[in-house]
């Protein structure tokens, strides 16, 4: 478990909830190595611009419709790359007519799908990045989705959509209680490859100290020689049975000899 | 007591035999592998035969080989792979002991030494553009006499000495727009002639000294249309060009350093001509033209005036012209009819002389003749005998001589695509599995001898003896299965559309069959799919495999699909199926009641087509209909999308078996900074014997052992060529895993400063991928294995003895993933071809990976050596587990060379089957050679080494019964002294 926490720690995760109508926001830093302070580079108004994409939903087979804003700081550093920041998302609740076909999804078991531009600078751009869930999965107390945006520089490279926990199969029927989205979104970036060890110092090191290396403990004497010890005392006990009935024979056999040689003799 | 003590000794040396030995002995070669050489299509071929001793052929073929050939068996006396990039544009044979190459568009000339093979020089031409290559070698037998062999390529006119390869001199001819056609040496000139078109309008022809390379004269003449590409060059001032509307002949003749053109309308030759085609046979004063399916010959006059001598069908191909005695030219023609092939020498100068026909059987299996290249002889009673060296549609190679087949090489096999395997027929009752160990005598003979080895009491002639017995050992080349699924077919498709069965006992080619179809002539086979196999209750049926081909090179070109019987290797059926193929998804165990495996095919234009067409496969896929998915992968574009099933496309067309998809995910990499470069997935039919991975401190892992997942490697655009052309701070390497039915990204790590290529292997839930470091200037391998959290809290015995635990519970791939990764990374010392990993029948032996290096060899490594669990320092317990201790490179151990001694020239890939044995697992390496061998990852701990001695066990046995019996009775024997005593 403790080697899961690096994980998340590297993933920077940041999950801002929202409720439908309003919008909370947490920002959060995409996973650059070199993270100057924060205060500094907010201050300067040149390297920070704002931007605004729209998320589009569609029903089924429909037309992909506006579902929603997210807006974020573009953050342009100095060596040329640019990271989106301060992620805000404001959701539209579903109107009248889109609950219809909302439920009509949930009865048929369909996909509920949604897009975002892959660029976000200058949406849209020439192609979308899509994600699509079955409808089923996404009513809980009210509508639960989950967005994981992999961003690569300013680039949506991809977005998985899902409600926050698990998602049953075979799938259930239910209608939600409120129709209101209960929203968490995150923004990834990529985890940098730690460098590949050199270990040849160490091995140096290693055989150097090799003379150094501890002997293991001593074993007692018993933990060695156990398994001489135990047939040795068997062909002992053995030994000692044998003699003892050796001398019981002796004597038997004798007086059985008697015996023999005075029958001999009645002959 | 000495009786048993004796029994006692044997009984050590008869375990002592018994054990099994990991790496392989000498007399080991050979016993489970073979290896087969080939040289791939041959494209030129050059007779040496003027001397006394050995007759060769020397040969360039299409996988870039240059080999000598015995003319008499066919064997290879020598052979050089030259590397993928290094295509031979021609070879020759200088100074009657040195075969020229020219090779890499013309910017590298070599000479090998002609009897050994031997490299005697090599020469890099400067090339400055993309050209025609020329290779031009005199003929001329005098050795002293200095000339130099001519050589055109990338813009320049080189000559070369053919003694030690020195360049004599060059000429530049990279003016704009000027291309050198033809470069000529009449014999004893010293002017060498090079005509070239400029813009394809304009002929210009220099004489060139060919001592020091000055331009002696130039002409040039325009000419009123354009000249194609075609040109055939039928004596020494005179060329024949095509016309840009393919229509017209020209004759140009350049005699004296004056240009002149004569034009002939191909429809004054023939009566209704189409476009024409210059074909390539060069023949002394006449040219071979293809009209209309037809080939015309056509006869160069003096004054180059054209007339047509002769027609002949299309299926006509022709040799060069031959020199034959009292300057005479030949040439041959052959030409199918039925079953049967014709082979026709005639006079070039009057094609009614005909001095050979021969009319040979051939294998209808082989298709038509593509190429013929002749070599004349002198037989005994003074006459010309011909041989011919045939290519085959198929790229065999044949010699005929004297209206028989006196070789035939199988080509085809060195340019295998895919690979399936098959089982092969159960043992019918009434063929005696003791049939091949005639009697009991030779059995125990055998047995004997086997004894005699392993005791080391066996002469050299009894050691001789018990080699050759194992080679041909209990029927290692039977045609039915065995107990232990060691005997197998492995079917290869070829890129010349050929399926070949070999048997993997010794390699032999069991059948082969060239593909057909009613749509076009012969399509190109795809790749090769298992279509039935048959289990259970169809046991009746002979399993089937599915070959997919299309009717042309591009991808939109209609698809054809074959169904070819594995055990007697008959085409079923074939049929064109009127879409194109993108895809071919088997879908994962969906089979029908006769064990046909369902399959989708996805078009160009986005439908799916479910195969096989039966109501019965439909049912099966309705059900399962809401939960099939695919995704495709655009790698120009960047982009992977995911796709789920829509509807019957009955809207559009009316065959219900069509379907429409829709898509449900995509995965945009962004141009400026992304490139794939590499995409894997689980191999679908592989075993995972146990879910869980239980580590040194008690604690349970569980694999996340999903089949949709894929791998992807991009690069940055920049860093998508060679090693080395970039700096580090420009390229870096990312690697993902994508769940495909969600589009999921689940692992994303970017690795600066690399590049590929990346060469992966994904197997069970991991994945180990190498590559190169930039930085540390090095190769690299990571590996990355994936587990399972959503079921980590099923540890507790009392929740699963209780049935409180989510194991059976059914997966969904939209449920949020929980899992995580671990990786490390290593260095590798090599560069590599391509990576495979072993797969056994239940997945319960550990696994090697098997890295096909530059070498061209392949080498196994324990999966141990990738485990991201190695640490510096591993405890007394994670030692005992087998954890390696960690060390920055991974090692190459010599014995641990799966290929020993051998070579698999042109490494391609390797291919895994399991066997029935669990220990064991059949590994097959194709490229222009084959190799395949048994490995047996952990050792085989299931079953008895080959020669393991029954006879010893049996005396054994004998002796131990006996010694008892005689025991018990010299006790009795004392008892009853002892009682009379």
């Amino acid at each position: 478990m403790a080697k899961l926490t690096p994980f998340f720690f590297l993933s920077f995760l940041i999950i801002s909830s929202s409720l439908a109508f309003q919008s909370d926001e947490f920002g959060l830093e995409g996973a650059q190595q070199q993270t100057p302070t924060t205060r500094k580079r907010y201050s300067d108004p040149d390297s920070d611009s704002k931007v605004h994409f729209s998320l589009e939903h569609a029903f089924g087979d429909s037309d992909f419709s506006p579902a929603g804003t997210f807006s974020a700081r573009l953050k342009s550093w100095s060596h040329g790359g640019k990271t989106l920041t301060k992620l805000r998302f404001s959701r539209n609740g579903f109107s009248d007519e889109e609950k219809d076909t909302f439920k009509n999804l949930l009865k048929g078991d369909d996909f509920y799908r949604i897009r975002l531009p892959s660029n976000v600078i200058s949406p849209p751009g020439k192609e979308f990045v899509v994600a699509s869930v079955r409808a089923r999965c996404l009513p809980r107390d009210g509508l639960d989705e989950h967005f994981v945006i992999h961003m690569e520089g300013a680039n949506v490279l991809a977005v998985s959509y899902g409600s926050l926990g698990a998602c049953q199969y075979p799938r259930q029927f239910k209608l939600p209680a409120k129709w209101s989205f209960n929203s968490h979104t995150i923004l990834k970036s990529s985890e940098q490859a730690p460098r590949t060890p050199i270990f040849t110092e160490e091995i140096l090191g290693g055989e150097n100290a090799e003379g150094e290396v501890e002997p293991p403990p001593e074993k007692s004497f018993w933990a060695k020689y156990w398994m001489y010890l135990i047939p040795l005392g068997l062909v002992v006990m053995n030994a000692v049975t044998q003699a003892t009935n050796m001398a019981e024979e002796q004597t038997g056999g004798q007086a059985g000899g008697s015996q023999v040689q005075q029958s001999a003799r009645r002959r | 007591m000495a009786m048993a003590l004796r029994l006692y000794l044997l009984l050590i040396v008869f375990v002592s035999s018994a054990i099994v030995s990991f790496s392989l002995y000498e007399d080991q070669v050979g016993l489970m592998d073979w290896h087969q050489r080939y040289i791939g299509k041959v494209k030129h071929a050059v007779f040496h035969t003027q001397k006394t001793g050995r007759k060769r052929v020397i040969v360039s073929t299409e996988e870039n080989v240059v080999a000598s050939l015995d003319l008499r068996h066919g064997e290879i006396f020598w052979r050089h792979v030259l590397g993928t990039k290094d295509a031979i544009d021609g070879v020759d044979i200088a100074l009657g002991k040195y075969v020229i190459t020219l090779s890499s568009e013309g910017s590298m000339l070599r000479a090998w030494n002609l009897p050994d093979g031997q490299m005697v020089w090599e020469t890099s031409l400067h090339s400055a553009q993309h050209s025609k290559s020329l290779l031009s070698v005199p003929v001329n037998l005098k050795f002293d006499k200095d000339y130099s062999i001519l050589v055109f390529g990338g813009g320049y006119l080189h000559a070369v000495s053919p003694i030690d390869g020195e360049l004599l001199w060059k000429k530049d001819f990279t003016a704009e727009g000027f291309e050198v056609q033809r470069v000529l040496q009449p014999l004893e000139s010293s002017i060498v002639y090079v005509l070239g078109f400029l813009h394809s309008s304009e002929a210009i022809v220099y004489q060139i000294d060919s001592k020091s390379g000055e331009v002696v004269a130039e002409k040039s003449k325009a000419f009123p249309g354009r000249f194609s590409g075609e040109i055939s060059a039928v004596s020494n001032d005179k060329v024949v060009v095509l016309d840009s509307t393919r229509s017209i002949l020209v004759t140009i003749s350049f005699v004296d350093g004056e240009i002149s053109f004569q034009k002939t309308l191909i429809s004054s030759l023939v009566e209704d001509s189409g476009e024409a085609e210059i074909l390539s046979p060069l023949l002394s004063n006449m040219l071979a033209v293809k009209v209309n399916k037809r080939t015309i010959f056509v006869r160069v006059g003096d004054q180059g005036k054209l007339e047509m001598v002769d027609s002949l069908s299309d299926e006509t191909a022709m040799s060069d012209s031959l020199p034959v005695a009292d300057d005479q030219v030949a040439f041959a023609s052959v030409h199918h009819e039925g079953s049967k092939i014709h082979l026709t020498v005639k006079l070039v100068d009057d094609l009614d002389t005909v001095l050979l026909r021969e009319s040979i059987q051939m294998d209808q299996h082989r298709g038509r003749v593509d190429r013929v290249f002749i070599n004349n002889y002198i037989k005994t009673d003074r006459s010309n005998g011909f041989r011919a060296l045939i290519v085959m549609e198929d790229h065999s190679l044949l010699l005929l001589q004297q209206g028989a087949i006196v070789w035939s090489r199988e080509e085809g096999l060195a340019s295998v695509t895919d690979v399936t395997t098959a089982e092969l027929p159960v043992e019918k009752d009434g063929v005696s599995v003791a049939k091949v160990e005639h009697t009991l005598v030779d059995w125990l003979k055998g047995h004997i001898l086997k004894l005699k080895g392993s005791l080391l009491l066996a002469s050299p002639e009894d050691v001789v003896a018990i080699q050759e017995m194992r080679m041909k050992s209990s029927g290692r080349s039977k045609l039915t299965r065995d107990h232990n699924g060691f005997r197998k077919l492995f079917i290869a498709l070829t890129r010349a559309g050929k399926l070949f069965a070999l048997h993997t006992g010794d390699g032999r080619i069991v059948w082969s069959t060239l593909l057909n179809s009613p749509a076009c002539a012969r399509p190109s086979g795809i790749s090769l799919y298992q279509w039935q196999v048959p289990h259970h209750h169809a046991m009746d049926e002979n399993p089937s495999v599915l070959v997919v081909g299309r009717c042309g090179s591009d991808s939109s070109s209609p698809g054809v699909l074959s169904f070819v019987d594995v055990y007697t290797g008959k085409e079923i059926s074939s049929s064109d199926i009127g879409h194109s193929v993108v895809q071919v998804m088997p879908l994962p165990l969906f089979t029908d009641s006769t064990e046909q495996r369902l399959h989708l095919i996805a078009d160009t234009d986005g439908h799916v087509h479910l195969y096989p067409k039966t109501p019965e496969a439909l049912g099966i896929f309705q059900r399962e209909f809401q939960n099939v998915y695919w995704y495709n992968v655009e790698g120009d574009d960047g982009i992977i999308r995911g796709h789920g099933m829509k509807s019957s496309c009955a809207g559009e067309t009316a065959d219900e078996y069509c379907f429409t998809t829709r898509e449900l995910w995509t995965v945009v990499f962004p141009s400026e900074s992304e490139k794939i470069i590499s995409t894997l997935t689980r191999k679908p039919n592989e075993v995972v014997h146990t879910q869980a991975k239980v580590s040194t401190d008690q604690d349970v892992l569980y694999k996340y052992v999903s089949r949709n997942l894929l791998f992807v490697a991009t690069v940055s655009p920049k860093g998508a060529g060679e090693i080395g052309s970039v700096t580090p701070e420009e390229s870096a390497l990312v690697v993902y895993l994508i769940d495909t039915v969600t589009g999921r990204i689940l692992h994303r790590l970017s690795h600066q400063g690399c590049q590929g290529p990346v060469h992966a292997v994904f197997s069970e839930n991991w994945v180990v991928y190498h590559y190169f470091n930039l930085r540390a200037h090095k190769y690299e391998v990571t590996v990355v294995e994936i587990y399972d959290q959503s079921r980590a809290e099923n540890k507790n015995v009392w929740k699963l003895v209780l049935g409180k635990h989510n194991l059976t519970a059914p997966i969904s791939s939209y449920s949020r993933p929980e899992m995580f990764t671990k990786s490390q990374s290593y260095f590798f010392p090599q560069s590599v071809k391509t990576i495979a990993v072993t797969s056994t029948a239940k997945g319960i032996t550990s696994k090697q990976l098997l890295i096909g290096t530059i070498g061209d060899q392949i080498l196994a490594l324990d999966k141990r050596f990738v485990d991201p669990r190695r640490t510096l320092n591993p405890s007394q317990a994670e030692k005992e587990e087998g954890i390696i201790p960690l060390t920055d490179s991974l090692p190459i151990i010599p014995q641990s060379y799966i290929t020993h001694s051998l070579k698999v020239e042109g490494l391609r890939g390797i291919v895994t089957a399991p066997a029935k044995l669990e220990s064991t697992t059949h590994v097959f390496a194709y490229g222009v050679d084959l190799f395949y061998t048994r490995l047996a990852p952990s050792k085989t701990y299931d079953s008895l080494t080959d020669d393991f001695s029954y006879a010893l066990l049996l005396i054994t046995i004998v002796a131990l019964v006996a010694a008892i019996y005689i025991t018990w009775a010299l006790s009795e024997k004392k008892e009853l002294s002892e009682k009379w005593r």
